[in-house]
């Protein structure tokens, strides 16, 4: 079991402003972690920083034994690790499956290969009926599928899922938490931000909690979960089960 | 030596300050629509046509013309917003570009062909002499024109600042969506934008005619002058394209006076394309 | 628009056959000097807007200079011929070396600007380098160049009885550019292209070197308006700053494309089709006081289409009906009035 990413001390500055505070941890092969703490917490700029939207302040991002700290993100990709974003963006002129199809040409060597393998992907994300629906016309919950499909086209070995959950019903966020699992079980790694916590505990093998830029938790979910600490960094004390 | 170098930046400073009042229209169409006005030169030539044709027809001077420009141009604005802009204010880059690029040639051709590309201009305006302080020479009509022009913006400054649909102007240009949220009117606040930035356009034309030559072809020239000017200063920002519009001001002075008169426009292309590759965001810009 | 979904109806043999027919064809048709003049002028035009359409159609990135390059391909082609002899296909090739280099740079230091930026500096740029030809001597400074009149031939590029020849390098020069951009539209680039014109962010995240993409593009761009601007010279045989570094010709790039659809392979020239023939011919029947007429009818043509039919006459056959920037983002939730700027 091999560590993919290691996250050491790594901080953010935005002009005297903290947002990610020394936070460390890792991420060991085909482990599935998630990532939560309240709003403002620093969750999306830590993501914009492991995947070199951001170059860290100080601090380094270790990625299967390579520093790649401040690298861009298209470097990045192509080492292994992608992300998604929280607000999707299909590429609205082209079709599912053209846009699956940019996903794949990360790693495929022609056309027809990538599209080849773009199929195979759209198969197991439950949009193989659609693919050649013009993704303008697609409903946000299959936005979010497809947004996830192309990122998992480009076989990486660390997937990063920003709130993927957002805004679906609950049968919807079971489908998407199938599909997460149907990943995992491919082999690869999964950071996932999430607000929704009765999701992420029976899905997730460890937590990591930020609170104003810091890490104050880390481990089994039930357990930190309980934890004091984390428990009082939410607002009134309570958690919420809902986003 | 001295003298000359007062000369060559006072003229800048002079220059600037209307240019400021140009940038400024621009500056807030850009900051609280998010959209690139590139009609914004055309406008300033409709205004100095306007100041002719009220002077030729009913003598009356630009000056006295301005508020009445003011008022036009705020009106046409608001008009063009609704007719024009407001169709495409959720459409892709290409389309809002394209609109109000298209929207330019419409007008500086319209001109050219109503109007012909002949130069004219204000043959007796009410200012023509010339002050003198000491080794400086002053044309009354351009210290005039200036004058007004840094009162408009400042007066602009202040509404932007103290009142409470200036605070909401610049409430939208931080985050329309956030602003909406909190219940403004995000849509008359687009055509106060617009109308309040034409009408800018519009009244610095009017006031150039009092001494500039008018022609279609100012617009364009205008516009790249101005576009330099909100550049450096900060696209967005008011007193971002106050200091932009004297430095493109200072910069047009100097570099007429360094290279000559025909390569002046390089040298204030020039200066725009250095601060952005310096500081794409401009000196203060968001 | 639908890039690597478009039909391959297009290309199939019928079509090829009758397009090659209509293309060998008419020139011999055309007796008129005129309508041959036309013809090259479509042609001519048509390149420019394929060009255009690379860089602003598939990679969204809006150039309202692109002129510099043709005035780059006609200027050098032509003081090569008048300074040292040089055959004007060589010098065409230089020219195409010289934009290359040119754009490069122009690349390097603008494609860090976002959308809007962006344009504005292309048009900066058109207006410096035609300000310094205008005010370079050694290049003919105002008064332009006149290419020197000799034998006509194929090798020397100059026909001076007939404008078939022309018409014919034209077409030519138009069938390879239509077959660059079909590539273009079906290869790794042309998907890349039009990701990187939606959203820069995420091109990066899914692998794609953004900054070479967008190079490449602007290189494939540059020599073909090069190609078409060393073609222009030698087919009026005189250039100038205004004419070669023509800013109502860069808008007309623009134009063309938009009308035609952007991002689509026939788009640039059924736009041409459409412009052409109207310009031309409203130029020569009001003359010269018509300079403005055709231009307000270009941009009164921008503006009605930027807001009903984005997708130009293009989107109107593929997809039937207009889209509207509503239903871009209906159905994605995130309503901000942040343009996607690239």
């Amino acid at each position: 079991m091999g560590t993919v990413l290691r996250l050491q001390e790594v901080t953010k500055r935005f002009s005297g402003l903290l947002v990610n505070d020394h936070v460390s941890f890792s991420i060991d092969e085909n482990e599935l972690v998630g990532l939560i703490g309240p709003n403002g917490a620093g969750k999306t700029t830590l993501f914009n920083c492991i995947s070199g939207y951001y170059a860290p302040s100080e601090g380094r991002v270790v990625f299967n034994e390579t520093d790649i700290t401040g690298w861009a993100p298209n470097a990045v990709c192509h080492l292994g690790l992608v992300r998604t974003f929280q607000v999707v963006r299909p590429i609205k002129q082209m079709t599912v499956l053209e846009n699956v199809m940019i996903g794949s040409l990360c790693r495929a060597a022609s056309i027809d290969m990538a599209r080849q393998s773009a199929l195979g992907v759209l198969e197991e994300c439950g949009l193989i009926d659609k693919r050649d629906m013009l993704a303008s016309s697609l409903t946000l919950v299959d936005c979010k599928r497809l947004e996830i499909a192309r990122a998992w086209a480009t076989k990486p070995r660390l997937l990063l899922l920003d709130e993927v959950m957002a805004g679906l019903t609950q049968v919807e966020m079971q489908a998407a938490v199938a599909l997460v699992r149907r990943i995992k079980a491919t082999g690869v790694a999964l950071l996932i931000v999430e607000h929704v916590m009765e999701i992420l505990v029976p899905l997730v093998d460890r937590m990591v909690v930020l609170d104003q830029g810091r890490k104050i938790a880390e481990g089994n979910p039930k357990a930190v979960l309980s934890d004091p600490y984390v428990i009082s960094a939410y607002l009134g004390g309570e958690l919420h089960a809902g986003s | 030596m001295i003298e000359t170098l007062g000369q060559v930046l006072t003229n800048g400073i002079l220059m600037g300050l209307i240019y400021s009042l140009v940038a400024i229209g621009l500056t807030l169409i850009w900051g609280v629509m998010d959209l690139a006005n590139f009609a914004h030169g055309e406008f300033l030539m409709l205004g100095m046509y306007l100041a002719y044709w009220t002077y030729s027809l009913l003598h009356i001077d630009p000056l006295f013309a301005a508020p009445l420009a003011a008022a036009i141009f705020f009106l046409l604005g608001l008009v063009v917003y609704r007719v024009v802009v407001k169709p495409v204010m959720k459409s892709s880059a290409l389309s809002r570009i394209l609109v109000t690029f298209g929207l330019g040639v419409i007008l500086s051709n319209l001109a050219l062909f109503l109007w012909t590309p002949n130069f004219r201009s204000v043959q007796k305006p009410l200012l023509e002499g010339t002050m003198v302080i000491g080794f400086l020479r002053l044309p009354s009509g351009k210290l005039v024109v200036s004058l007004i022009s840094l009162g408009v913006s400042l007066a602009l400054y202040f509404f932007l600042l103290k009142t409470r649909t200036g605070r909401a102007l610049r409430a939208v240009a931080m985050d329309a969506d956030a602003a909406a949220l909190v219940g403004v009117n995000v849509e008359k606040l687009f055509a106060l934008a617009f109308g309040l930035g034409i009408g800018c356009a519009g009244l610095a034309g009017c006031l150039l005619a009092e001494f500039n030559y008018v022609a279609p072809t100012v617009g364009s020239v205008f516009s790249l002058l101005a576009f330099a000017a909100v550049a450096l200063g900060g696209f967005g920002s008011i007193p971002g394209a106050v200091i932009g519009g004297l430095l493109i001001g200072l910069g047009e002075a100097f570099g007429g006076f360094l290279a000559g008169p025909a390569y002046k426009y390089v040298v204030v292309y020039g200066i725009y394309l250095l601060v952005l590759f310096v500081r794409p965001k401009g000196l203060m810009g968001w | 628009m639908v890039g690597g979904s478009y039909k391959p109806r297009m290309l199939t043999p019928v079509l090829i056959a009758t397009g090659a027919a209509i293309a060998l064809g008419l020139p011999l048709v055309l007796k008129a000097p005129f309508s041959l003049h036309v013809l090259i002028m479509f042609c001519v035009y048509g390149v420019l807007g394929e060009a255009w359409n690379i860089l602003g159609g598939y990679a969204g990135q809006i150039s309202l200079g692109h002129t510099v390059f043709f005035g780059i391909g006609a200027y050098t082609s032509t003081v090569l011929l008048l300074t040292r002899g040089v055959s004007p296909w060589i010098g065409m090739v230089v020219g195409i070396v010289v934009s290359i280099v040119a754009s490069l740079a122009i690349g390097s230091l603008c494609f860090r600007l976002n959308g809007k930026y962006f344009v504005i500096a292309t048009i900066a740029v058109l207006q410096i380098v035609q300000t310094l030809v205008t005010c370079a001597q050694s290049l003919g400074g105002a008064s332009g160049l006149s290419v020197p009149v000799r034998n006509e031939s194929l090798a020397s590029f100059q026909f001076n009885s007939s404008k078939v020849p022309y018409a014919y390098i034209a077409i030519l020069m138009l069938a390879v550019a239509v077959f660059v951009v079909a590539r273009l539209d079906r290869s790794r680039s042309g998907y890349y292209f039009r990701v990187i014109r939606e959203s820069k962010e995420v091109a990066e995240s899914l692998g794609i070197n953004t900054v070479v993409y967008k190079l490449y593009a602007i290189v494939l761009s540059a020599a073909l308006a090069s190609a078409a601007g060393t073609f222009y010279a030698q087919y009026v045989l005189f250039i100038d700053p205004n004419s070669a570094f023509s800013y109502p010709m860069a808008i007309k790039m623009c134009l063309l494309a938009v009308l035609g659809g952007v991002g689509t392979v026939w788009g640039p020239v059924v736009g041409a089709l459409i412009l052409i023939p109207l310009s031309e011919i409203s130029r020569a029947y009001i003359g010269g006081g018509g300079q403005g007429i055709d231009l307000i009818i270009y941009g009164l043509l921008m503006t009605l289409i930027a807001i009903y039919r984005p997708d130009g006459i293009a989107g109107l056959i593929i997809r039937g009906r207009p889209k509207t920037g509503g239903e871009r983002r209906a159905t994605l939730g995130h309503g901000s009035t942040s343009s996607g700027s690239n």
